[in-house]
């Protein structure tokens, strides 16, 4: 029985079949000129997803665990933001070390200034915690190789939670580093809960400026690959050290040396 | 200089005092997190009244005198002052604060008085009288201004709403950013310009994505313009490469220290524009800049001297004016509830920007949008869109679905903007209602029309 009274007045799209190129919300018809109702409510719970996901707990502990298992030394820090509502509220507090890590990074053996790291690496929930638990250790696992073959001495590597991207720039320094390189969660969207940055700062010290910086951005599954963003990450920190300088001055210009859409077997000029 | 500070009233028993301008101009915004997280904002709900009492009795050319942010270091004051217009700052110069709101509401104020008042306005001015104005003024006076700006279409004429159409992707897909354009247009949106967020910021790709852009305004003729956001420098550098641009799209904001935040200064938009300039693209006009703002950048950057984001962010007007935009808007929700709280927050933010854009003689348009850490949802935006709509902002943001799955946030989408044509009677830039007309995609009421897979941009895109 069909009775077209009784079917929603929906009008579909032509182009239905582009949506698979792309996960952005394309052809979604319409009522009129709204959105169809399906829609409106897939939205609604995308959205209720997202907002969880800002409040999901670090787990620091396992983290570390996981950077040990792979022979990187890890350690944990604070921010000076206690909780997530102080986190969210005030990042000034998240760019600040609390006393407790100042002083466990301060105990770490100092280094002779010509033996220095070429690079500090700190992993930071920044408003994803879901974004570090799922790409931090991948990108890092790809990375290694890269960082091996070059000869770069990396320091312990440091677990930071209710971190902002600044909190490195004290980190870095602290750790006498030539580099710093912080893998953050982004804030979540609605399709990508897990997007992970890392932002690359030459001679990190408190003050740095954003312009200083280098940040490959969306990390994750359907995004940034792992092994994408590992070979890049390695191509800036390169011509960080050869140019010293990081920042909008530092274009990159990795993709020269893609194979295919891949990232080459070596990091040659 | 700081021939009135400090600045007292005595309201019953109390005597309340600001120390300085800027302290009073902080008092006196309308409550808001970034003020609190600089520790800047009224203490209590009175002290915030008590300083909008105090604001509305002070003579307008106070601020012609007396800096915010200090002339000698800052290129953003030494332009606001040396820019200053004082023949068109007359008719109004002998008023207070808070005889500059009756005046903008009055019958004297028309769309010509306005206009011919923007030069001899500064942002502070904009600003302060902007802290004694409700929502509904807010949305009455910026209606009364027009502002039109054009490159290959015409933007900002009575009756309109541009968009642009924002058809970013997680990983710069050129399939994919080609889908969400195809679907934008498809909608009716992409007058204001098409203009994608890269994720990248690499030169190649960024080539290759200005090139799609630019083939898909060729092939099918479309009067609009395209825009890469990427930093200045970069779109120079692209331009230097022979890489077809349209528009030079920049971050701005309202001090210099903020704009170092940026890697900018004056002189290299100025170089900026030049350059596109000199590519003579524009076929109805030569408006070739685009730049978004935002209350809370400065604080963001370290860079705000003890001023309130609200006035920043109109200071930031005076760095986009100087280099006669086609297109800016504050992007009102999308630095986070550290700066705007909650969607109350976030519609009044939107609704003073505007004001204070147009009221300088800007563009302004709107990314109606909010975080997933904010405490925001749909709802509220559908609210300041609607409010944003009726005050007569010159663009708003089409995004499909209102989700950018690149940036992470939620703006407004292509539905949404017919929504608001439809209850609002707006039509979009003439000459692009015209090629939707021509194409097929909308009707003679502007509504669109549903398409067969044989429509020439479907067929064309395979």
């Amino acid at each position: 029985m069909t009775d077209d009274r009784r079917r929603p007045p929906v009008t579909p799209d032509a182009w239905r079949h582009l949506a698979a190129v792309t996960p952005a919300r394309i052809a979604l018809g319409r009522v009129g000129d709204s959105l169809p109702t399906a829609e409106v409510l897939r939205f609604a719970l995308a959205h209720a997803q997202a907002r969880d996901a800002v409040h999901t707990p670090f787990d620091a502990p396992a983290i570390a665990a996981r950077l040990n298992a792979m022979g990187l030394a890890a350690v944990r820090v604070q921010s000076a933001a206690p909780d997530r509502a102080t986190y969210l509220s005030r990042p000034d507090l998240g760019r600040l070390l609390a006393p407790a890590g100042q002083a466990l990074l301060s105990a770490l053996p100092a280094t002779s200034p010509d033996m220095a790291p070429d690079l500090a690496i700190v992993v930071a929930d920044g408003l994803s915690a879901t974004a570090v638990h799922r790409q931090a250790l991948p990108l890092l696992h790809a990375f290694l190789p890269w960082a091996r073959g070059a000869g770069w001495r990396l320091a312990p590597v440091v677990v930071a939670s209710q971190a902002r991207v600044a909190l490195g720039d004290r980190v870095g320094q602290v750790l006498g580093a030539r580099a710093v390189a912080v893998l953050i969660g982004e804030r979540p969207g609605l399709s990508a809960p897990d997007s992970l940055g890392v932002y690359l700062t030459l001679n990190p010290r408190p003050g740095r400026l954003d312009a200083e910086r280098n940040c490959l951005s969306n990390i994750r599954d359907g995004g940034l690959s792992h092994d994408l963003a590992a070979f890049k990450l390695a191509w800036l920190l390169r011509e960080a050290l050869r140019r010293q300088v990081t920042g909008v001055t530092l274009k990159d210009e990795s993709d020269r040396l893609l194979v295919n859409g891949h990232a080459p077997i070596v990091l040659t000029n | 200089m700081a021939a009135h500070a400090p600045y007292r009233i005595i309201l019953g028993p109390r005597t309340w005092t600001f120390v300085d301008l800027k302290d009073l101009m902080a008092k006196a915004t309308p409550p808001r997190s970034g003020d609190r997280l600089a520790g800047i904002a009224a203490q209590s709900a009175e002290e915030n009244v008590a300083a909008k009492l105090c604001l509305a009795d002070l003579p307008l050319k106070t601020f012609l005198t007396e800096a915010l942010v200090p002339y000698e270091v800052d290129e953003v004051t030494r332009l606001i002052l040396d820019r200053h217009d004082a023949a068109a700052f007359a008719p109004i110069s002998h008023l207070t604060v808070g005889g500059f709101r009756d005046f903008l509401l009055s019958d004297q104020a028309d769309g010509a008085a306005l206009a011919a008042l923007a030069p001899g306005l500064t942002p502070e001015m904009a600003a302060a009288v902007s802290k004694i104005m409700r929502n509904q003024d807010l949305i009455l006076a910026a209606a009364k201004c027009r502002v039109v700006t054009r490159f290959r279409n015409t933007i900002g004429l009575p009756g309109t709403l541009a968009v642009r159409l924002q058809p970013n992707h997680p990983a710069d897909d050129p399939g994919g950013v080609a889908a969400s354009i195809l679907d934008g247009l498809l909608y009716g949106c992409g007058d204001a310009v098409i203009g994608l967020n890269p994720v990248s910021d690499s030169l190649a790709t960024l080539a290759d994505l200005a090139r799609l852009i630019d083939g898909v305004i060729q092939r099918f003729a479309i009067p609009t313009q395209a825009c890469v956001l990427t930093h200045v420098t970069t779109s120079i550098e692209l331009m230097n490469r022979g890489v077809p641009l349209d528009l030079v799209f920049q971050s701005v904001a309202g001090t210099q220290a903020a704009n170092e935040g940026f890697g900018v200064s004056l002189a290299l938009l100025r170089e900026g524009m030049e350059a596109a300039l000199a590519l003579k693209r524009g076929t109805v006009g030569d408006n070739v800049m685009y730049f978004e703002t935002g209350q809370g950048s400065a604080l963001s950057a370290g860079a705000h001297h003890g001023v309130d984001q609200q006035t920043l962010e109109a200071r930031a007007y005076a760095v986009a004016r100087e280099f006669r935009p086609l297109l800016v808007n504050t992007v009102v929700g999308f630095i986070g509830p550290e700066y705007l709280y909650d969607g109350k927050q976030i519609i009044r933010a939107g609704l003073e920007d505007h004001f204070c854009g147009k009221l300088l003689g800007l563009p302004l348009g709107c990314d109606v949008c909010y975080t997933n850490h904010a405490e925001a949802d749909q709802d509220d935006m559908d609210t300041l869109l609607t409010l944003l709509a009726t005050a007569g902002v010159s663009y708003v943001m089409g995004v499909p679905g209102a989700d950018d799955v690149m940036l992470n946030y939620q703006s407004t989408s292509f539905h949404d903007v017919l929504y608001v044509r439809r209850l609002l009677g707006l039509k979009r830039a003439p000459e692009f209602e015209a090629w939707l007309a021509t194409m097929g995609i909308a009707g003679a009421d502007g509504r669109p029309l549903p398409q067969s897979p044989g429509h020439p941009l479907l067929a064309g895109w395979r």
